[in-house]
């Protein structure tokens, strides 16, 4: 099911502003891709690219190319909605629908789809919820207000909502930043049993987090101020946590900048 | 594919990423072609008429492009087409009786808005006659207005101090309640109440001083409310600094916080007035009827701009009605000003706050 | 120390510097303070005195003129409280005050969130502030205006639609007619839509705006298009605003004198057939009553004006109850 991305030469803009220039990057099927960086240097604004989020900022736009599978997710016959239901996201402040149950929650990207049978909408909801560790927590209140839930749990919730539309991908824009160290570990845990089926970038800002749950780490800085951000280095997170190439990139894991 | 719940894989297929999208010159032209078929049905057939035809067109084209969109684009995003045409097509409906309005009063009242209009009084005019004009209603409406304003502007702020200064108490809560009532109350029972006190039991007899006690009632929630919600903006940073320097609460109240706070106030205001500028109801029943000019608003009859409109627009005579919308457009022209500078005052007063 | 003061002293976080005002200051400004507080307290027990004042006049001169009433004041059909014997009925009053302001609701409502969904969402930003804000100004459009506007143009105007509805739909009761058109039910509640719906339009476009960025956000990421966004998330986060926008429109509808009874033909007959020539509401039988109105005949119009009263109570104490159990589901949600 998951997919891998290679993104080549793409410039990000709002309107004028080049805001991430000229990144480059294959990420592999079932990985954990992280991307660190000081911030402001675009790692976020990057990541929306994946799924076509970064364009329902008025005048804002993209140039280069995002291959998922091989196929450009850019290309003009290409339908954005199909895109961001095949390439899930996780979003930095926990956002369940306040106005929706548990349930109605894991199932709303579902229902957009097409009318689902009550048992099968069941089936999914606890598969998603199991698969987000969440179910035995919130079982017996299905019914309940979705932003009823802890932050952690919210989260938690988030990521079953995503995965319940079987994405091939799953991007998190700094899942845990809200959150306590231990709904943070609880979320890390899960990230590394979701990678056996998803692939998943995610950004954070927490470099020992991205040691914890990455294969490979991306690193983006600023060329300097008012510059575009770039991706600097890219590689195994061992590699780049012990031995990087770029100098910038020991100073900001060494804690010396960022 | 792994499930940790075990169960059979899922029915949700794999969609493709790409659609089919209508290119955007593909409205323009299943525009063209609705108006066009449209104009020719309207040549052929019976059916005749401007509005006729837009409002045929535009249903028609709302229908056959969300058709188009459906073979095209599919179900979904037929719906989404759909639900954008209708939110367009609600604001063009909207748009068109409250520009109309605007716009007819305008053409029709320019007729007779000239200087006569706005200097004569109904004295000794007939219905029939061209000539009379709204000067004593004009004179009546701004006396009452200004009365009006100047019992409840520091009534109305009063209320608000109290609601955001002192009051946490169930009163407080309240207070706070009846003015919410006192926004619902229907302009004429404010009139009634009037009416019923000061008329039929104090034997005040009609004035316009009558009117401007109606008009209190229906500014005071507005100035409540408005004041209260910029006297809450004021930072409680402010309060205590002057707190800090030993200046008591009132004097705090007075100096720091309501200063502070009166450009929003004066907005406030500003639409109250607006507001009860053309308020009929209540000043119809307590004002009397009078086509002379009475510049003393406490004793006897008194004119009133909207009620004068009121009344031409009862008369069986042309000379009338056009008089009734010579009064609409001073009155629509005086509440837009009134509008615009409250507005121009509240912009000035965000910048600074 | 009454029970305000300890409750804002608690509560403010302002003790130490007002304690050190009270006891440091001369006593001109502690005697400063109690004036000043009394003064805002003063007026809020005036405001509740009014407001008693309001409903306690309007009973006890409507009381003695429904004793008179011989006929049902609730049931009864004229208006001739004057006459010998008195005889009047709030009835056709009330009907005709209930089916125009509903009126008002079916056709204004649906269009007012349009417009709101439109100048929040669709509409380029630059160009929504500018509507927005023509929006609001036509709210300020005085309601003498429209009716003068409604008896002029609109009942001319409508008569063709209002055959056409006849034509087409005569076959559903409300819809049939004597086959003239002028004044009627259906005319005022035109002229009521276009009245409410920039208010509706106005709150409603508010609580569509602060529909929080993460909500649409995560409608997007889940693949829902733009229509879909408003679905799951603007519409249902922004229900209760565009419930107490309803509520709060139909207030007005309800207590709206001047314009519908301009357009009214004030009639006494209870009937849902709102093409008829026929009909009436209980601000524009007062308004236009009034003036032929004997002892008897005022007494009944204070009745009708308390039944508005109580009408207009009700639907903004309903509104209140509304809000506050949604704002209730959503704090405990938050």
């Amino acid at each position: 099911m998951a997919k891998r991305i290679d993104v080549s030469g793409l410039n990000v803009f709002y309107s004028k502003f080049l805001a991430v220039q000229d990144v480059s990057i294959a990420i592999e099927p079932r990985t954990v891709t992280a991307l660190i960086g000081p911030s402001g240097c675009g790692k976020s604004t990057f990541l929306r690219t994946l799924n076509r989020m970064h364009e329902v900022i008025p005048r804002a736009r993209v140039e280069g190319k995002v291959m998922l599978d091989g196929e450009d997710i850019y290309a003009a016959d290409v339908d954005p909605v199909n895109v961001r239901r095949t390439i899930g996201m996780v979003f930095q402040k926990p956002n369940p629908f306040p106005t929706m149950s548990i349930y109605d929650n894991v199932v709303a990207g579902l229902r957009l789809q097409r009318r689902w049978k009550e048992a099968e909408l069941d089936t999914i909801v606890e598969r998603s919820l199991r698969s987000a560790n969440l179910w035995a927590e919130v079982e017996d209140r299905l019914g309940k207000p979705g932003a009823g839930l802890s932050g952690g749990q919210q989260q938690r919730l988030c990521i079953a909502r995503a995965i319940a539309v079987e994405p091939q991908v799953l991007l998190m824009d700094e899942p845990c930043s809200a959150l306590d160290p231990i709904s943070t570990l609880a979320i890390e845990d899960l990230i590394g049993e979701l990678k056996e089926r998803y692939t998943i970038v995610i950004v954070t800002h927490n470099m020992q987090q991205a040691a914890r749950v990455s294969d490979r780490t991306g690193f983006f800085n600023l060329a300097g101020v008012g510059q575009p951000g770039r991706l600097i280095e890219y590689d195994d997170t061992e590699r780049i946590f012990t031995n990087p190439n770029e100098k910038k990139t020991e100073e900001y894991i060494t804690g010396r900048f960022g | 594919m792994t499930t940790s719940a075990g169960i059979a894989p899922s029915p949700l297929r794999s969609q493709p990423l790409r659609g089919n999208r209508l290119p955007a010159w593909s409205f323009f032209a299943v525009a063209v072609a609705v108006f066009a078929v449209t104009a020719g049905a309207f040549a052929v057939t019976k059916l005749s008429g401007t509005v006729d035809y837009f409002v045929l067109a535009v249903a028609a084209y709302v229908v056959i492009q969300s058709a188009v969109a459906w073979a095209v684009e599919g179900r979904r995003h037929a719906k989404d087409r759909f639900a954008t045409l209708l939110v367009g097509v609600a604001f063009l409906v909207a748009l068109v009786p409250l520009v109309g309005i605007v716009g007819y009063t305008i053409h029709r009242g320019l007729t007779r808005f000239d200087v006569t209009f706005l200097t004569h009084s109904m004295r000794n005019v007939a219905e029939q006659d061209p000539n009379g004009g709204a000067y004593h209603a004009i004179i009546g409406t701004v006396e009452q207005v200004a009365i009006a304003t100047i019992i409840a502007v520091p009534f109305g702020v009063f209320v608000a101090i109290y609601l955001v200064e002192y009051s946490r108490g169930k009163f407080g809560q309240l207070v706070s309640f009846i003015v919410d009532v006192m926004t619902g109350l229907p302009s004429i029972v404010a009139g009634l109440f009037i009416y019923a006190l000061w008329i039929l039991d104090l034997h005040q007899g009609y004035s316009g001083l009558a009117g401007s006690l109606a008009l209190v009632i229906l500014m005071l929630p507005t100035i409540v409310r408005t004041s209260e919600e910029m006297l809450k903006l004021v930072p409680d940073s402010l309060r205590e600094g002057s707190y800090a320097l030993g200046v008591p609460k009132w004097r705090t109240i007075v100096r720091v916080v309501l200063p502070t706070a009166l450009p929003g106030v004066v907005t406030g205001v500003m639409l109250a007035i607006a507001r009860v500028f053309g308020e009929t109801a209540p000043v119809l029943l307590v004002i009397g009827t009078s086509a002379s000019i009475n510049y003393n608003p406490f004793s006897g009859s008194q004119g009133s701009l909207p009620v004068f409109i009121y009344n031409e627009a009862q008369q069986a005579n042309a000379t009338a009605i056009t008089r009734a919308w010579a009064g609409a457009l001073t009155l629509i022209a005086i509440v837009m000003l009134l509008n615009i500078v409250a507005r121009f005052i509240a912009r000035f007063a965000r910048v600074r706050g | 120390m009454d029970d305000d003061e300890r409750r804002d002293t608690i509560g403010t976080g302002h003790v130490a510097p007002r304690r050190s005002a009270s006891s440091l200051a001369v006593g001109r400004s502690s005697r400063g303070d109690v004036i000043f507080r009394q003064l805002a307290r003063g007026s809020g027990i005036l405001l509740l005195l009014i407001i008693i004042a309001i409903a306690a006049f309007l009973v006890s001169k409507a009381v003695p003129a429904i004793a008179k009433d011989k006929s049902n004041f609730l049931t009864f059909t004229g208006w001739d409280p004057d006459g010998n014997p008195p005889k009047f009925g709030i009835a056709p009053l009330a009907a005709g005050t209930l089916i125009t302001s509903a009126l008002a609701l079916i056709m204004g409502v649906p269009v007012a969130v349009g417009v709101a969904l439109f100048i929040s969402h669709y509409a380029p930003r630059r160009m929504a502030q500018l509507l927005g804000a023509m929006v609001d100004l036509l709210a300020a459009v005085p309601s003498i205006v429209y009716g003068l506007f409604g008896l002029i143009y609109l009942v001319p105007a409508m008569a063709k639609f209002q055959g056409l509805l006849h034509k087409y739909f005569g076959f559903i009761p409300i819809f049939s007619s004597t086959g003239f058109y002028t004044k009627s039910l259906l005319v005022a509640g035109v002229v009521l839509a276009i009245m409410i719906l920039p208010i509706v339009a106005a709150i409603s476009r508010e609580v569509f705006l602060q529909t929080p960025r993460e909500h649409v956000e995560a409608a997007l990421a889940l693949g829902a298009t733009k229509w879909e966004v408003m679905r799951t998330a603007v519409i249902p986060y922004g229900r209760p605003g565009i419930i107490s926008a309803t509520v709060l429109g139909f207030g007005r509808a309800l207590g709206e004198t001047i314009a519908v009874a301009l357009v009214l033909p004030i009639t006494f007959k209870v009937t849902l057939k709102i093409l008829d020539i026929q009909g009436n509401s209980i601000a524009a039988e007062i308004a236009v009553y009034y003036g032929d109105a004997g002892k008897v005949g005022r007494g009944a119009l204070i009745a009708a004006g308390l039944v508005l009263f109580a009408m207009t109570l009700l639907v903004n104490l309903i509104a209140r109850a509304i809000v506050a159990r949604r704002r209730d589901f959503r704090a405990a949600a938050a």
